[in-house]
């Protein structure tokens, strides 16, 4: 073997126990019962896809873990991909006519560590047929309720509202200098490396930074994303400038996202490869785009809505842990 | 020159910054799920002690700088200086008030503190997390009170002031936590 061991074999380590208590494992195993039960009453199916895949998510913000596969039906390459949600595939399973399902999945995103990150981590993804946001997001909320009883009021506003009354700026028309200078006023300090021109990339730093913290306490919806952030929810037929994308928040916590899903494959395969075009102008690797995903939709993908919820920051919240470590039987330092 | 990335920004990295060597005293990775990732950083300037808010985009590379830790003896004050000397080479180097400003109360003559050096110049004194020092100035013990309750200011011997039990005496050596500033217990010798 010519790596070199992480630590000394003589040293004393106390890295092999838990990073969760005992107490949290077991609230993990009640909240996992929970979800299925809730799902199993609401008629939906338990599915499993695979986490490895031939093909990447070319998200530009979302970075695939690479694996090497020799063996039968090995790309040419050998590269394969660990999921990084497991919307592509089950997207597969509804143009095949599953009906409803639901599916509770690791998944994996390499570079992502922190307080809230942890780089492989549970995501509880389901999708209704008929539904578009805001009915996705009435379930939603019926979800967390049955989980965290105690929840509060909820508070659902657009990102429109959201930016006008916490940043003072409306993302959908403001100038780039406007934005940087939103930025400035709330004490972000100074940015390094952020391009003046990614306007994108402004606003997520401003929502994440001034619009979600000032959200306040209790269960906040906020819909109709930015046409530019729509990642895979259709756009707004009343108004072109958004999509009909939502995310949850509990406490200022980013617990979910959801679409009324986009079911055009011409325009699907469009950003996709906007994506790859994007990757390649930033010296990143372009990836594989999913031709089994795109081909379904193709055939026909049922109008319907679906969301991907954070289970893990679901246990912080319910155990008022402040670090994704202490809900993870082993986070990646002790992996 | 060596350069650290931001995913491997944690606290306590020595990094340049605008020209002046500086510390990571708190890194926090942020991202919301499909945007671009960002990483808040509060930065200590090690010369001036002033701590600054910088956001990175992530991925991107910072300079290090060339700070190195040594453990050195302390040996006395002029006046404008406080002396450390290498233990290994005997080199002696002066450290400025700013240099030792935070380790002042904790400084006493013989003793080894952690000098962090930049370009061969003290940038700041850091005393070990526990010292034993001696008590100089307290009222007087009171027998039999074991629980250390309410408590009492006692004066040490480099001028710190710490709350320590009513049964300490003047004359005792006791354990303190620098870092906090706490009585941590009795101590039978200095060490």
């Amino acid at each position: 073997m010519s790596h070199v061991p992480r630590k000394r074999a003589d040293t004393l380590s106390h890295d092999w126990r838990p990073s969760a208590s005992l107490e949290s494992i077991s609230k993990r195993a009640a909240l996992l019962q929970q979800v299925r039960a809730f799902f199993h009453a609401h008629r939906v199916m338990e599915v499993e896809t695979p986490v490895l895949s031939a093909a990447g998510n070319t998200d530009i913000n979302i970075n695939s873990f690479t694996v090497h596969y020799d063996g039968p039906h090995a790309p040419p390459d050998g590269q394969m991909y660990l999921h990084t949600s497991p919307e592509y595939a089950m997207k597969r399973l509804l143009a095949a006519g599953s009906g409803d399902i639901f599916q509770i999945a690791r998944v994996f995103r390499n570079g992502e560590a922190g307080r809230r990150h942890n780089p492989e981590f549970t995501l509880l993804e389901w999708y209704r047929l008929g539904m578009d946001q805001h009915a996705l997001m009435a379930e939603v909320e019926a979800l967390l309720r049955v989980l965290m009883p105690g929840l509060g009021k909820t508070n659902r506003l657009s990102y429109r509202q959201a930016f006008i009354e916490h940043a003072g700026i409306d993302p959908l028309e403001v100038e780039q200098q406007a934005l940087q200078a939103c930025a400035e006023r709330h004490g972000l300090g100074d940015i390094v490396g952020l391009d003046k021109d990614d306007h994108d990339a402004w606003l997520d730093l401003c929502m994440d930074q001034v619009v979600v913290p000032a959200l306040g306490e209790g269960l906040v919806f906020i819909y109709d994303y930015p046409a530019s952030q729509a990642a895979l929810a259709r756009l707004s037929e009343e108004d072109a400038r958004v999509a009909e994308r939502f995310e949850c928040f509990i406490n200022g916590v980013e617990l979910a996202n959801g679409f009324h899903e986009l079911t055009d494959a011409r325009e699907q395969r469009q950003r996709l490869l906007a994506d790859n075009a994007h990757r390649r102008l930033t010296g990143r690797a372009e990836l594989p785009v999913d031709e089994h995903f795109l081909s379904a939709l193709q055939s026909g993908l049922p109008d319907c809505a679906g969301v991907a919820v954070g289970l893990d920051r679901l246990l912080m919240l319910m155990s008022g842990a402040t670090a994704i470590d202490e809900v993870l039987a082993f986070a990646v330092d002790r992996a | 020159m060596a350069s650290y990335s931001t995913s491997e920004f944690r606290s306590g990295l020595k990094l340049m910054i605008d020209g002046d060597p500086c510390a990571i005293v708190e890194n926090e990775f942020v991202k919301p799920g499909k945007g671009q990732a960002f990483n808040r950083v509060k930065i200590r300037n090690l010369k001036t002690g002033r701590v600054i808010d910088r956001t990175y985009k992530s991925g991107e590379s910072v300079e290090a700088a060339d700070v190195i830790d040594t453990d050195m003896q302390y040996l006395y004050n002029d006046g404008e200086f406080w002396y450390f000397m290498d233990p290994a080479s005997y080199e002696q180097i002066g450290a400025d008030a700013n240099a030792v400003s935070d380790a002042l109360k904790w400084l006493k003559e013989q003793d080894m503190y952690t000098v962090t050096l930049w370009n061969g110049t003290p940038l700041t004194v850091t005393p070990p997390n526990f010292t034993v020092l001696k008590v100089v100035e307290t009222d007087p013990g009171v027998r039999g009170d074991t629980s250390g309750g309410g408590g009492k200011p006692a004066t040490l011997e480099t001028g710190a002031v710490v709350r320590v039990p009513l049964f300490i005496d003047e004359g005792e050596l006791l354990k303190v936590d620098t870092r906090t500033g706490e009585y941590v217990s009795r101590a039978k010798e200095e060490g």
